[in-house]
């Protein structure tokens, strides 16, 4: 089995897989335990398995973990925790932006990435950024407030 | 009375220990406590639904369960209320049919009025006992005692409290929940109408909510089920050598159950990508363009649901009829995450972890097919993706459970994206056809309305699912979809009203309760003919529903959303507003329960039919507001979620099987289409609560549609709304 070292969250880890091809995702969720990414659909349609890969947003559920090799990985569980979550997971949870809260892995990794390239972005630049991350319980208007939120809170 | 015996201590501190940890607030220590032994799954019982540990915490058993609702926030607000005791210092135990009474599904926006509320009894039938205890104790008449944060003392002398630990901690209260057992008088809550933030977003917001998906056990394998190529096709033969060089994946088989295991769970979702296998012929579909006529034809019985007045006399005199049809096609709960299940199934016992809306309905059933007694079944809620009804989880559960008894392992089951698109049950195709006609009045003088609707089964437990219907196992036959008859007449005072149902034996894909059951077609028909009818009064569409509203809490929400949207009294579409319009639709939710009215503003652009909702305000009425924030959070994802189901949303399928099968193919609303929404909330805390999940997504696709028609004068009745069918009804305007 090859060995891949990947830095996650700030710390360097070696992991296994039979299969270069294997998404990260799966490594995430199964091998290393952070379960902040979801499955979604596979296909990068949906944003679930959003994680950073050296600051840009990308989706872990086709990137092959051969392809991050030496790369720096950050997940939800990197930005903060309950009792300090980072500024982007606190305005989510201040404007209660979710429902059943499985697409907010993907939007608050999305925000991160826009927020660092455009510290203050306009409504509609929020939304052109996640116009790819797609939300079933129609929490985008909520969403929309946070990341604003976010933005104005630095 | 079932009591839970049947499961070791030990089994609950394992199990039942882990979930009430994970649902606990953080704060919540004493939720790690085991219930007092031998607790009682009897709702009549206090011990049914509360018990009060030793430091004093209490633990809510629930079974309603929070599917992203907020239900989580509402109930703990709801019991503190009763017991003046920090939310913070209560758990909850939701649907775990070893530890929770039967309370029904979290259905029918139910979890409020049929699970919070008997709860709330129970805890002011607690308040009264624990109260009692004190006197005795401190030999105080009750009156005198007050409740400080779950410690009772004297109001007049300065004495240490007797905290509710202190009282009855670890016991067992014995006491039948007492239905006249006085509640708290509204004008003194201090937790319940306030906005308290919801326990588990936290969690979810960095990633350490546990879902179904997220949950393990030591020795678990991952499992993937081979869904056949086309809907109803028997398994012929399975070549297991093709899935040989994938580590450690092996075939497990039941007659036409097709399904894989693997320690790696890449190395599941592979093995089920590449086990080669033949299947025999589907058992047909007609192919989703062919539905709408197969509907209108294939009716075997007829009902008349309501009838009042002679409408059929009072529309065959009339001068003049408007008539018109409205189709809604078959659509997907369409979940974020694909369902997801964990069974854990020995010779002796099963436990399955779900993310299912019913675990008591479904109980029964698991049993069955696993060939185990009931009491040895426990099936235990746990968070998956939204579902809106019921979507894949209940199948993926069972999926779980038959690898799980088959390898006598520990099994995770995930559904990847296409079995979700692709098997969970749908909505079913939804058809009406609607005449009135006006008195000379200028008001509506009679109302008829027929529906061409799949019959539900008679005493059906629960619909068949997917895989112990492959393996040959014992099933229940039959469909369900809910209660999808209900608003096909006006929400005003109509002198003739008839409305009849076509029944229809079978419906091409199976169906099940999809939010707001045939409400949302319903109203849709009803708001927009009442729209129709408003335009051949000459009167403006606000001005005609205040004329035939009489309920002064319907008249509260129109008013209100007359105000929010500064609408202007206008009669027909807006010849000068350049594509822009607006539009209104109003109902009383099952004659019964919320009053909700909503205006939308839409732009349309004629050469593309491309249509953009702006802007949306509803004024919704409830009854009781338990948390405004959580009610709010509900009416906006409800308004969001039908305008996603009005504009885009239709499962397509071919004479084979679906072909909407992801995305791109069964698109959804995205965050350039999402409105500005509005909310107005109605509060009246001397009445009941009511549910908040459903009624405001009844007049969503009407008020579509009717802003639609002010913008552009064209009417729309079929769903979804695409820009084609925007542009064809554009050519008749």
């Amino acid at each position: 089995m090859a060995a891949y070292t990947i830095r996650v969250n700030g710390r360097a880890e070696t992991v296994e897989s039979w299969d270069p091809g294997q998404p990260l995702l799966y490594v995430l969720r199964n091998a290393l335990g952070l379960q902040g990414p979801k499955f979604g659909c596979g296909l990068a349609q949906c944003g679930t398995c959003t994680v950073l890969v050296d600051g840009e947003a990308v989706r872990s559920c086709m990137l092959p973990v051969s392809a991050v090799a030496g790369k720096s990985v950050t997940t939800l569980e990197g930005l903060g925790t309950p009792e300090q979550p980072d500024r982007v997971q606190a305005a989510f949870i201040a404007e209660q932006a979710a429902q059943c809260g499985y697409c907010t892995n993907g939007m608050v990794m999305a925000a991160k990435a826009l927020l660092a390239k455009t510290p203050r972005p306009t409504a509609e630049e929020v939304k052109a950024a996640l116009s790819d991350n797609l939300c079933r319980c129609g929490t985008h208007t909520r969403i929309l407030r946070a990341v604003l939120r976010a933005a104005n809170a630095t | 009375m079932t009591a839970i015996s049947a499961l070791s201590r030990r089994d609950l501190l394992k199990a039942g220990g882990a979930i009430v940890v994970s649902f606990s607030l953080p704060a919540a220590a004493h939720a790690q406590a085991l219930p007092p032994p031998g607790k009682t799954l009897d709702g009549s019982e206090v011990d049914g639904f509360l018990a009060i540990h030793e430091d004093g915490g209490v633990t809510i058993y629930s079974g309603k369960v929070d599917l992203g609702t907020g239900f989580r926030a509402a109930i703990r607000q709801m019991v503190a209320e009763e017991l003046d005791i920090g939310v913070g210092r209560i758990a909850l135990v939701e649907g775990d049919t070893a530890l929770t009474p039967d309370q029904g599904p979290t259905a029918g926006s139910t979890g409020i009025t049929r699970g919070a509320v008997p709860i709330r009894q129970a805890a002011a039938t607690a308040r009264q006992e624990l109260l009692r205890l004190a006197s005795e104790r401190l030999k105080v008449p009750p009156g005198e005692l007050a409740i400080v944060d779950g410690a009772i003392a004297p109001r007049a002398a300065r004495a240490t409290p007797l905290g509710f630990g202190d009282l009855i901690g670890g016991r067992r209260f014995s006491l039948k929940v007492d239905a006249k057992a006085p509640l708290k008088d509204p004008k003194t809550y201090r937790l319940v109408g306030k906005p308290l933030p919801r326990p588990d977003l936290p969690a979810k917001a960095t990633g350490r909510h546990v879902y179904v998906h997220d949950f393990k056990l030591p020795g678990m394998l991952h499992g993937r089920v081979v869904h056949p190529p086309a809907v109803g096709a028997k398994l012929l033969a399975v070549e297991e050598a093709s899935i040989k060089a994938i580590p450690g994946a092996r075939v497990v088989r039941k007659e036409s159950f097709l399904g894989v295991v693997a320690e790696d769970e890449w190395a599941a979702v592979r093995a089920a990508r590449e086990l080669k296998a033949s299947w025999g012929p589907g058992t047909g579909l007609p192919g989703n363009a062919e539905l709408p006529r197969l509907v209108r034809e294939s009716a075997v019985a007829e009902e008349t649901l309501e009838s009042h007045g002679d409408a059929p006399a009072a529309l065959a005199s009339a001068g003049a009829v408007l008539r018109a049809r409205y189709y809604w096609p078959p659509q997907s709960h369409a979940s974020m995450g694909p369902s997801c299940a964990v069974a854990d199934v020995r010779a002796d016992g099963a436990t399955i972890w779900t993310a299912s809306q019913a675990t008591h309905k479904y109980w029964p059933h698991f049993a069955s097919f696993l060939g185990l007694p009931k009491e040895k079944v426990r099936l235990v809620y746990l968070d998956g993706a939204g579902c809106y009804g019921m979507n894949g989880h209940d199948d993926a559960a069972a999926d779980a459970a038959l690898l799980s008894q088959a390898v006598g392992k520990p099994v995770r089951v995930q559904w990847m994206r296409e079995d979700e698109h692709g098997w969970d049950p749908k909505g079913p195709p939804q058809l009406l056809e609607v005449k009135a006609s006006l008195g000379p009045d200028r008001r509506i003088a009679a109302w008829e309305a027929e529906m061409w609707l799949p019959q539900a089964t008679k005493g059906l437990p629960n619909i068949p699912l997917i895989s112990p219907t492959a393996a040959g196992l014992p099933q229940p036959q039959g469909l369900s979809a809910g209660l999808i008859t209900q608003n096909a007449d006006p929400s005003y005072a109509v002198p003739n009203v008839r409305v009849v149902v076509h029944w229809l034996k079978d419906t091409p894909l199976r169906p099940s309760n999809i939010r707001a059951p045939g409400k949302i077609a319903n109203s849709f028909a009803v708001e927009s003919l009442v729209d129709e009818l408003a335009a051949a009064a000459g009167m403006d569409a606000l001005a005609f529903r205040l004329a035939h509203t009489t309920d002064p809490r319907g008249i509260e929400v129109l008013k209100r959303v007359e105000a929010l949207m500064k609408w202007e009294p206008r009669v027909g579409p807006n010849r000068a507003g350049a594509g822009r319009g607006r539009g209104i639709a109003y109902v009383h939710y099952k004659h019964a329960e919320n009053y909700v009215a909503i205006g939308m503003e839409v732009s349309v652009d004629r050469a593309s039919g491309a249509v953009k909702v702006t802007r949306v305000a509803c004024a919704h009425d409830c009854g009781l507001v338990v948390n405004p924030d959580g009610v709010r959070n509900q009416v906006e994802g409800g308004i969001v979620q039908t305008l996603s189901r009005a504009l885009f949303e239709e499962v397509t399928f071919d004479r084979e099987r679906v072909t909407s099968l992801d995305w791109a193919s069964y698109p959804i609303l995205r965050f350039p289409d999402a409105p500005e929404v509005i909310v107005d909330l109605v509060d009246r805390p001397e009445l009941p609560p009511m549910g908040a999940g459903e009624a405001a997504t009844a007049p969503v696709a009407a008020a579509l549609a009717n802003a639609i028609f002010d913008a552009t004068g064209a009417r729309l009745r079929d769903v979804p709304m695409t820009p084609e069918r925007v542009k064809a009804a554009l050519q008749h305007a």
